[in-house]
């Protein structure tokens, strides 16, 4: 008999043709496996780069504890291969993380055309975190580094569930503040989205993409079961008069802890930057004065530092900026070792500027702070935090600022005018 | 001058082995040392009447075999070689084939035709021997031609259609040739011989007469014609005659309508009653329409109302009668149909039809065929109840589950019990049935299958799989696709999890049956059980998986034991290793896709290790495919503990990447390169060299298979990712290569899809390479990349423009890019403000529904902004 035409495939033949489907899965694993690794290669490198110049004068060889220890200050970094980084596991991931927040400045001074170049917005009382989802998990990391909740969410690749689009190890990242009393994730920030780094995109950009994609995956629903926390974008306002007003008087749905400020145009950068600014008095923040270890206000402002190998005690600014000492006696007394965290108190009317410069004159030790401090206070804390209490920077400056700034427009764009 | 080569031709055909070999070894210095003259004596021979049929006949073979080849490096020499030699010889030679044509003996004609077809289908695209249609012609119109030279003649014409390609021809050499062959075909002046080579002709000319048939007169009159000749009275006229029509209705469908009821009465007739041969492409007529009509609608699903494609109905409106004609294909078995996979003949031929047109009209056609199946498939003689088993099965694919659900729901319990049926006829279709259900309309959401009657369908199962080989066979099937409908169901998948071990057992102990007259009964078991594996619930079954695991390993190790005598003990032996490595291949990656169940693997990563190198060892020429692939998808798991394996593996891993001729084999070997670099990293560093030399040495052969250059491109791309800034010293090789296939791929002229297709794998794994590059360099040596970047770039612009840019390229050229810009940053300023293609280009893929290309432009978009405000 002869053989069905060419073409024609007769319909009892068996259909199962396993070894071509084994050798199409194996080559789409590897297709899927190599745009996976080329573009973890992408992202992290991407975002390794934003960190910035490498401290040039480091040492070659660093002490192993100092390398580890070092809190707050953002050196050791450049160990960082970008392909290795995808790989770190447990404790070096919670350091990885840990220098990777961007950690606003606290606002001492207005800058220069605020309602141009800023936006602003009520920023929510509660825990700042990252919150990563990849593999179907989703996972938030305090800025210490350490995990705070594992759960299952919206997000892409954020839950096991089957309708994920790209691979499933491509992940996002969001700068969150998790406020308690309604247990949501506010985000205030969106850093890699489906495996796509935004590191070095402006602000607008990336609030204009968060706001776009977030409401894509149903992340601000409700929690269910396989959704187990509600994230929500904060409003953002344009820092003109109104976007201010707004954000200072507004009403939002969680507790307010102050206003933040973000530059337009200026990229995601880990550390502290003065490109995000974070202001508060006691009208929309609960907490202007720092507490001490016990929730009190303590008389005097207290301050934590960081103790060198000098003995000079220092922020956790890059590079770190010494604001005073102890004395070896008194270190060997208290048992303090290089990189411990110290809080120490100021005899107020010691403090001084001198040639813009802060002087905290006679240090009072305090004690050492709690393990779960990762890092020093900053110079803008520490300044902001001695304004507020003797000559605090008062809503009405930001509004003058901003009535100067459009006034001075105005007489501009006249100018301008006028000429043509 | 020709020489006198009889001899040597005679004895070349020689019983007596060593007279043979000498005399093959003469001819084949004859040809190295005088191709022109050795040709010329061929074709001297051939014509030459004097001379015996048999050296005739082989000088003839030779000619042939001097012009054309199967493998088209070969044949791109060949046609070379003929191009050269000196045209007064070529003219000799075609001169000598032409008069070959008027021979008496037939075998001298035949040949002759096939070496004209042969010697045209190089000449006349390079617009030579133009006068051949003419001269061919001039025989047929000559009145004392001889029909013999006529016979021959047409055979010439339509063997010259089937070599040359239709816009070599002249419109008005078509319109000749159309007239030869049309005449040839009447009934009153030739006999048989001429009319089916007309015929024959006619077949192969069909492709050439596209304007005639768009002229409604010249359509007519061919069509006319050929259903004329469909009636004539040799069958084998007939056949060839549907054959045409099969033809026609497969190029011209846009102008069949006029002839529809015509078409219909002459099929249906011929399906009834004529010869087997005949019916068969009469019912392969309706089949041809089926397949037009579906490419129609699937085309029209994605297209607005009202496009102009024709879409006729014709099997629609055919429908009340065509569909009784091929039921009544189904009652006419052979009692050995199912012995034998490839069976073809009337009830399987009008069952494919039946599955075609209910694939062709859905819903419409259930209505028709049940009440056959109801009628017959009680009844007890074994046609009956086969044939209406068939029916059902085969309408189950086009129909609307809807449709469907309720009469196989009420179906399925008779279907289970004729499982017992005394007929094995009956019990292998039940079980094709039974698994085309399966394939069709079964799914976790669905209702075929669920709680009350899975225990049923499994106990029946695993009883029918002891049946015979043939219905076994089918019994896997089931299997296969009841699993299947578990995939990726999470949860639900672990409805099967009371069944998985007896299954796996009982799919083991087919694999082992000794009653297989092939070895298609083992690999459908072993290959079922790839299904069960792959949607078996993990981590659940997690520990079976590893038993089973430890089970095929142990088989592995038996298959060394195997006594090998005869070259058919080595293919048997090969084959089980390719499907227990295939097996292992689905565990390794069915259970590392889970952390619970990951350490089942690593455990015994040592010993599968241990296995794929003997397997590797006792192939002494080529390696194992099945045993490469599983390697990959250890490497993978395994990360970079594959380094303590890879001394011993690495003298396998490059054989097979200079396993050139098998290139499937090589294919896989370069992928496997790229699981390793991805598992070891830089560790894979000391076998760079070895590995760098031969892909580059592979891609310099001209005789690799040009399917497996795109891999090694990216492979390139991983391994450079893999060892970063040591991938320097390769870069003097590579970038030549990569600029090489680039320009390539801009030449290349896209005639088909499959050249199309091509261009876009070989621009895509270009793009990859240089994104592996550029990510290695990055943080030390981008500089190396910046002499390149105009070239990539305007490479980058050339595929941008091309239109038939597939979304694989789009993405690795955009993601190049974004690496472009990445690596080497303000460097490219002024390159990327000058060429501004790339906005556009991005622009392109935010319009895209891909998810992910729109993601990719994103991070690119940044990064060249990036370059253009620093």
């Amino acid at each position: 008999m002869a053989p069905p035409p060419d073409h024609r495939r007769p319909i009892k033949r068996a259909a199962i043709s396993d070894q071509q489907r084994r050798r199409e899965v194996a080559l789409r694993l590897q297709a899927d496996r190599r745009s996976d690794a080329q573009n973890r290669a992408r992202q992290l490198a991407s975002s390794v780069l934003s960190l910035g110049p490498e401290p040039a004068t480091e040492p070659e060889v660093e002490p192993e504890q100092e390398m580890s220890e070092a809190s707050g200050q953002l050196a050791g970094r450049s160990d960082l291969d970008p392909v290795r980084a995808a790989r770190l596991r447990g404790p070096e991931v919670r350091k990885w993380f840990a220098r990777q927040l961007l950690l606003p400045e606290w606002m001492v001074d207005v800058p220069p055309s605020l309602d141009r170049d800023w936006y602003v917005f009520p920023r929510p009382s509660g825990k700042r975190c990252f919150v990563v989802s990849s593999n179907g998990t989703t996972i938030s990391r305090l800025r210490n580094g350490s995990i705070l909740h594992r759960f299952p969410s919206n997000l892409p690749n954020g839950a096991r569930t089957k309708d994920v689009s790209g691979p499933a190890s491509s992940y996002s990242i969001l700068d969150c503040i998790f406020h308690e009393p309604d247990e949501t994730y506010y985000v205030i920030d969106m850093v890699c989205w489906r495996g796509y780094s935004l590191y070095d995109c402006t602000a607008e950009f990336r609030f204009f993409w968060l706001n776009s994609k977030l409401s894509e995956t149903g992340a601000s629903d409700p929690p269910s079961q396989y959704h187990r926390y509600r994230f929500n974008v904060v409003q953002i306002y344009e820092c003109n008069l109104a976007g201010l007003q707004a954000s200072y008087s507004g009403q939002v749905p969680y507790v307010k802890d102050g206003l933040l400020f973000f530059n337009k145009h200026a990229h995601y950068q880990a550390g502290n930057t003065p490109l995000a600014l974070v202001w508060k008095d006691n009208v929309c923040s609960q907490y202007v004065l720092d507490t001490d270890s016990k929730g009190q206000i303590p008389s005097q402002q207290q301050v934590v530092l960081e103790l060198q190998n000098d003995g000079n005690l220092t922020t956790s600014d890059d590079p770190p900026v010494a604001l005073g000492s102890l004395s070896r006696d008194l270190i060997a007394q208290s048992g303090l070792r290089v990189g411990n965290l110290v809080r120490v108190a100021i005899k107020d009317e010691r403090m001084r500027l001198v040639d813009g410069k802060l002087d905290l004159g006679e240090l009072q030790l305090v004690g050492k702070t709690n393990h779960s401090r990762a890092f020093a206070d900053t110079y803008s804390k520490v300044l902001f935090q001695h304004a507020a209490r003797h000559a605090p920077l008062r809503i009405e400056d930001l509004v003058a600022s901003i009535q100067s700034n459009s006034s001075m427009d105005n007489s501009q764009a006249l100018d301008v005018e006028m000429e043509g | 001058m020709a020489m006198e080569i009889t001899q040597v031709l005679l004895a070349a055909q020689s019983p007596d082995g060593q007279v043979r070999t000498a005399a093959e070894s003469n001819l084949k210095q004859f040809q190295e040392q005088n191709l022109p003259h050795f040709l010329l004596s061929l074709s001297a021979e051939l014509v030459n009447e004097q001379k015996p049929p048999e050296s005739r006949r082989l000088a003839g073979i030779l000619l042939k075999n001097s012009l054309d080849a199967k493998d088209s490096f070969r044949k791109e020499q060949l046609t070379k070689q003929w191009v050269t030699v000196d045209p007064a010889i070529k003219s000799q030679i075609k001169e000598a084939l032409l008069t070959t044509l008027a021979s008496q003996v037939s075998d001298a004609r035949s040949t002759a035709s096939q070496v004209i077809a042969k010697v045209a289908s190089i000449e006349i695209p390079r617009k030579e021997w133009q006068d051949l249609i003419g001269k061919l012609l001039a025989n047929m119109t000559t009145k004392e031609t001889p029909a013999s030279l006529k016979q021959a003649t047409l055979q010439s014409l339509g063997y010259v259609c089937e070599e040359v390609s239709p816009s070599d021809l002249e419109q008005d050499q078509v319109n000749a040739i159309l007239t030869a062959v049309v005449q040839g075909m009447n009934q009153a002046e030739h006999g048989f011989e001429v009319r089916l080579a007309a015929i024959r002709a006619l077949y192969n000319a069909l492709d050439f007469a596209q304007t005639n048939f768009e002229n409604e007169m010249e359509r007519n009159y061919i069509m006319k014609v050929v259903c004329e000749t469909a009636v004539s009275k040799e069958p084998e006229i007939r056949q060839a005659a549907f054959e045409c029509l099969v033809s026609v209705a497969s190029i011209y469908y846009g102008v069949l309508e006029p002839y529809m009821q015509t078409l219909f009465n002459l099929t249906a007739n011929s399906i009834r009653g004529d010869e087997e041969q005949v019916a068969l492409q009469a019912i392969e007529f309706w089949s041809t329409v089926c397949d037009e009509e579906i490419a129609i609608q699937e085309e029209c699903a994605g297209a607005d109302e009202g496009n102009s494609v024709l879409h006729f109905r014709f099997v629609e409106k055919a429908l009340h009668v065509l569909v009784p004609v091929l039921l009544e294909t189904l009652l006419k078995q052979e009692e050995d149909q199912d012995q034998d996979d490839g069976m073809w003949n009337l009830s399987m031929a009008g069952g494919t039809c039946l599955g075609l047109v209910a694939r062709t009209v859905g819903d419409a056609v259930v209505p028709l065929v049940m009440p056959f199946v109801q009628a017959n498939i009680t009844k007890s003689d074994w046609r009956s109840h086969e044939a209406a088993t068939f029916a059902f099965g085969s309408i189950l694919e086009g129909p609307s589950v809807e449709k469907l659900a309720p009469m196989v729901h009420n179906g399925l319990d008779f279907l289970l019990s004729a499982m017992k049926d005394p007929s094995s006829h009956v019990r292998d279709t039940t079980a094709w049935t039974l698994s085309r259900i399966f394939e069709i309309l079964h799914s976790p959401s669905g209702t075929i299958i669920d709680q009350s009657n899975l225990p049923k369908i499994m106990t029946v199962l695993l009883e029918s799989i002891r049946d015979v080989p043939n219905v076994a066979e089918k019994v896997c099937g089931a299997i296969y696709f009841l699993a299947q409908g578990y995939e990726d169901a999470g949860s639900a998948s672990s409805v099967l999890t009371p069944y998985l071990g007896n299954i796996i057992t009982a799919l083991l102990s087919t694999a082992d049956r000794a009653d297989a007259s092939s070895n298609r009964l083992w690999s459908s078991a072993y290959e079922t059980l790839n299904e069960v594996v792959r949607c078996s619930n993990i981590p659940e079954n997690a520990n079976m998986i590893g038993q089973l695991l430890h089970e095929i390993l142990k088989r592995l190790g038996q298959t060394m034991e195997l006594e090998i005598v005869s070259t058919d003990d080595k293919e048997r032996q090969s084959n089980l290793q390719a499907l227990l490595c295939g097996v292992i291949q689905v565990i390794i990656q069915t259970l590392n896709g889970s952390e619970e169940s990951l350490p089942v693997i690593l455990q015994s990563a040592d010993q599968m290790m241990v296995m794929f190198l003997r397997v590797f060892a006792c192939h002494s020429s080529t390696v194992h495919e099945e045993a490469m692939l599983a390697i990959g998808a250890l490497a993978y798991t395994t990360g970079q503990e594959f380094a303590k394996y890879m001394p011993e593996f690495y003298k396998y891993l490059e054989r097979g990447l200079q396993n050139f001729e098998e290139y499937q084999v090589c294919s896989i070997s370069v992928g496997v390169v790229g699981d390793i670099c991805r598992a070891m990293d830089d560790k894979v560093l000391p076998y760079c060299d070895g590995i760098m030399s031969v892909l580059l040495k592979d891609l310099s052969n001209a005789l690799l298979h040009r399917s497996v250059k795109p891999p090694i491109f990216s492979c390139f791309g991983d391994i450079a990712l893999a060892i970063g800034e040591q991938f320097e010293k390769y870069l003097p090789f590579v970038i030549p290569m990569l600029q090489g296939a680039a320009e390539l791929s801009t030449q290349i002229e896209c005639t088909d899809e499959d050249t199309e297709e091509y261009v876009n794998q070989l621009r895509r794994g270009i793009f990859e390479a240089y994104s592996g590059i550029l990510q290695g360099f990055k943080n030390a040596k981008a500089d190396l990349m910046l002499p390149h970047a105009g070239h990539l770039l305007q490479f980058t612009e050339a595929v941008f423009k091309d239109k038939n840019r597939d979304e694989g390229v789009t993405k690795a050229a955009v993601a190049m890019l974004g690496d472009l810009a990445d690596a080497l940053g303000p460097n490219l300023k002024l390159l990327f403000k000058d060429c501004t293609f790339h906005a556009e280009f991005l622009g392109e893929c935010f319009q895209s529904d891909d998810d992910q290309l729109r993601e990719t432009a994103t991070w690119t978009q940044g990064m060249i902004r990036r370059v253009l405000v620093s």
